[in-house]
């Protein structure tokens, strides 16, 4: 019997409009509300809504004892839900409510501040946790970092910050030899580790509708019976993908929705898995091993490294200029200012400015608003001036 | 191998990128063992040559004969006796208009039954009658001087290369640095795309200067599109230190090239309008005439910038380098540009550049900051992004300096070498 840990990532930015440097000191709105609107109703039609129709159906079938999952809400997708699709968040609310849900921690705005700033870190942290509370009533024990960004001193922080246990990327090179199949913990800090299991996760969220792909089409048999062939004692798989894998990444014409469906079903029916949250993990298995992590990990791209979001120099000058301004922002009251503060952080505005265009260019293209990184520098430097603008004149 | 190629300019007589361009492949062919005749319409002297031989037009020798059989291609030809500014560049009109006859006139009788033809080698008015003279004198090398292939760059020699493919049995490759659909929109000069086109569908082989370019033989000269073929240019590799800038805070936006409809200056003009007030310590730079030239200026007038703008006209290739040397961004907004060498130039000199999405050195600059020509905002938002923020510089001149040295004229040479093999076999 395998415990399959399914974790969802549902976050959207606030994205920018075209913003010249003729709008600097002129206009302080920055983002495209159009594209953001239409995005995201587009994305809950896609995929939020479908999906959360099916999860609930799965979970009412089958019982919060086998069938259960996890999500982290990005306080920027909580907010964008509130102003355009509110019926979304009504949809997650009343997944959360049949108690086959788990929710997670992570940081309000999907920011990197982990890579700058302890304060603005916990600051985040917490923002999230009220977030939670506030639409939830939830209290997260679990922490996800940004993409998965993981390395010791965050386990530190995240450990003092109340959480029992993070999740990560079961990158080979943290993991040598060893199989991400069983919980872990921090060699630095009392904090447990659930690390992704990126062959089987990968296989769902990048591969499925991959024609060149010499195991396409992927069948619920074909994938249950890998599961199957894995070592009797490895008995945990953590799948962590977006959300949006499932009729945004892969359209509903993929059939992706029918495979996953027909693959819990598998998997329930023959009795050969149940379907379990983090924190049943933590209950259900104990860490076999530590792991220390000295530098920072994430799950993306293939060298599962930082450089999609600091990898070149536009991005370290716009993510520098942006904490430039962190002490004079951090006793701000100003609503405005606070908003697009946690706005501005969001780590996605780096991604737009990768140009690692040819191994992983296609998934940095996806929902990407600009054509070249360039142009993503520029607007987001332009907003930044602009903002840093802001806040000169209202400290004066 | 042995190639006669026709050409219209080589250094250092230099009106735009085609000298640049023709010099580079010379070279090119040369080291990959090339035996190389470069005809252009008059020889001076002072040209360069090493390694390969330079022939004059205004040098060969003609046999005079009373009646001149003219080569039956010469009928399909339309002969327009217009006034109008032709040719590839508009600059440099000296000569006074000429009424074309379609028989070369005898000018220099050098000895009994031998004559020149006399040329200026230059573009103007009377373009199309050097033309025609030019391809009758270099039909006479037919007899005199050893090749395998014809090599024949740009409309001007088409003619000559097809009459001497017509006497010889030679094949004949031509090489489209433009066309006239780059140089004048729309609306082609007929009598210079029907020779476009004749050449293009005498020759056994067409080099375009990009993927742009060849889609464009293809499409509007309706050549088949496997007989077209793309081979970059490139850039010879800078042989001398940067000057030192003097002290100064200003910071210099270059334009180079012929002020004409399809380098787009006035685009140029109306983005730096926008960046002017913004940034204070920007100049603005327009190297290069044309008969857009006046306009431009009256419109920088119009605009108060007089004082932020500087207008150079042209300038020879040392002062080219000199100005990049000074330059901390270059643009090239052109409407159509088949290949754009300039780009590489200042690239090279370690210029940051914003070209336009409608230029075939796009395709070899994947890193380079790309606009669509008309796109004014787009433009000046990215020339402000280049002066203002610190991220762009370091960031595009290490990804240009990497694409830069794979613009290896041995490289795109040795493509070429491929081409007459191919069309030899």
């Amino acid at each position: 019997m395998k415990h399959i840990c399914l974790y969802f990532q549902v976050h959207q930015p606030f994205r920018l409009r075209i913003y010249r440097f003729f709008d600097i000191g002129v206009s302080h709105e920055y983002y495209h509300d159009i594209n953001n609107r239409a995005l995201i109703q587009r994305i809950a039609r896609k995929c939020y809504l479908p999906m959360n129709a099916l999860l609930n159906r799965l979970i009412d079938k089958w019982g919060p004892e086998r069938f259960s999952v996890s999500f982290a809400i990005s306080g920027m997708a909580l907010e964008q839900m509130q102003l355009y699709v509110p019926e979304v968040l009504e949809s997650f609310q009343a997944l959360y409510a049949t108690g086959g849900v788990e929710l997670i921690g992570e940081t309000y705005a999907h920011s990197l501040a982990s890579l700058k700033s302890r304060v603005e870190f916990e600051a985040q942290v917490k923002e999230h946790r009220q977030a939670l509370k506030k639409l939830f009533s939830a209290e997260p024990v679990v922490f996800r970092n940004t993409e998965l960004i993981y390395y010791d001193e965050v386990a530190q922080w995240v450990s003092k910050l109340g959480f029992s246990a993070m999740l990560a990327e079961g990158a080979d090179t943290l993991l040598g030899w060893r199989s991400p199949n069983f919980l872990y913990h921090s060699e630095k800090a009392p904090l447990k580790l659930l690390l992704r299991n990126y062959r089987f996760s990968d296989d769902i969220a990048f591969r499925f509708s991959n024609r060149d792909w010499s195991e396409w089409p992927l069948t619920a048999e074909k994938y249950a019976q890998w599961l199957e062939e894995l070592p009797e004692d490895q008995t945990l798989v953590n799948l962590f993908m977006d959300y949006e894998t499932f009729g945004e990444h892969q359209w509903a014409e993929t059939g992706i929705f029918e495979f996953f469906e027909h693959w819990v079903e598998l998997m329930l029916g023959q009795k050969r898995a149940i379907f379990i949250t983090p924190s049943q993990v933590l209950r259900k298995h104990t860490s076999v091993s530590s792991i220390a992590v000295p530098v920072p990990l994430s799950w993306a791209d293939s060298e599962r490294d930082l450089t999609a979001w600091l990898g070149n120099e536009l991005q370290v000058d716009a993510f520098d200029t942006l904490y430039d301004l962190e002490a004079q922002v951090r006793d701000h009251e100003d609503p405005g200012i606070r908003r697009d503060w946690l706005r501005l952080q969001t780590s996605d505005h780096f991604y737009y400015m990768c140009t690692k265009f040819f191994s992983d260019g296609d998934v940095h293209k996806y929902f990407n608003p600009y054509h070249s990184p360039y142009e993503a520098y520029v607007t987001y430097m332009n907003v930044l001036s602009d903002f840093r603008e802001r806040l000169t004149l209202s400290l004066e | 191998m042995r190639v006669l190629m026709l050409g219209w300019e080589f250094p250092p007589r230099i009106a735009g990128g085609l000298a640049v361009a023709c010099y580079g492949l010379v070279k090119g062919l040369v080291y990959h063992g090339v035996e190389v005749t470069f005809v252009m319409p008059l020889r001076t002297g002072e040209e360069l040559s090493n390694g390969y031989r330079l022939l004059g037009a205004n040098e060969i020798e003609i046999p005079f004969h009373h009646s001149i059989s003219l080569p039956p291609f010469w009928h399909q030809v339309t002969f327009y006796g217009v006034h109008t500014l032709l040719g590839p560049y508009l600059e440099q009109i000296t000569t006074p208009f000429l009424e074309f006859s379609s028989v070369p006139e005898p000018v220099s009788l050098r000895e009994e039954g031998l004559f020149r033809l006399e040329f200026s080698g230059k573009y103007g008015p009377d373009l199309l009658n050097e033309v025609y003279r030019y391809a009758y004198a270099v039909s006479h090398l037919a007899e005199r001087v050893e090749f395998d292939v014809i090599h024949a760059h740009d409309w001007l020699t088409y003619l000559g290369g097809i009459w001497l493919k017509q006497k010889t049995g030679k094949p004949l490759v031509v090489h489209v640095h433009a066309t006239e659909y780059d140089r004048s929109g729309e609306y082609p000069n007929p009598a210079i795309r029907s020779i476009e086109k004749m050449g293009m569908e005498a020759a056994d082989l067409v080099i375009a200067v990009s993927f742009y370019t060849r889609s464009l033989i293809v499409e509007k000269y309706g050549i088949a599109a496997d007989k077209v073929w793309a081979v970059h240019n490139a850039v010879l590799p800078k042989d001398r230190a940067p000057v030192s800038r003097p002290p100064s805070h200003r910071k210099v936006v270059t334009f180079l090239g012929r002020v004409t409809f399809q380098k787009g200056p006035e685009y140029f003009v109306e983005a730096a309008a926008r960046v002017a007030p913004y940034v204070p310590e920007a100049h603005f730079v327009v190297a290069g005439t044309g008969d857009l030239l006046r306009p431009v200026i009256r419109r920088v007038a119009e605009l108060r910038l007089g004082a932020r703008f500087s207008f150079t006209g042209f300038l020879p290739p040392a002062e080219v380098e000199r100005l990049f040397d000074l330059s901390d961004l270059y643009v090239m907004p052109s409407v159509s540009e088949p290949f754009g060498i300039s780009a590489l130039e200042a690239l090279r000199a370690g210029v940051p550049v914003i070209i336009s999405k409608q230029s075939g050195v796009a395709e070899v600059l994947p890193h380079a900051l790309k606009v669509d020509f008309w796109d004014v905002e787009a433009l000046s938002d990215l020339m402000y992004g280049v002066l203002r923020y610190k991220g762009i510089r370091p960031f595009f001149l290490r990804h240009a300096q990497e694409e830069i040295a794979q613009l290896q004229w041995e490289r795109s040479s040795a493509r070429v070498v491929e081409a007459y093999k191919y069309i030899l076999s």
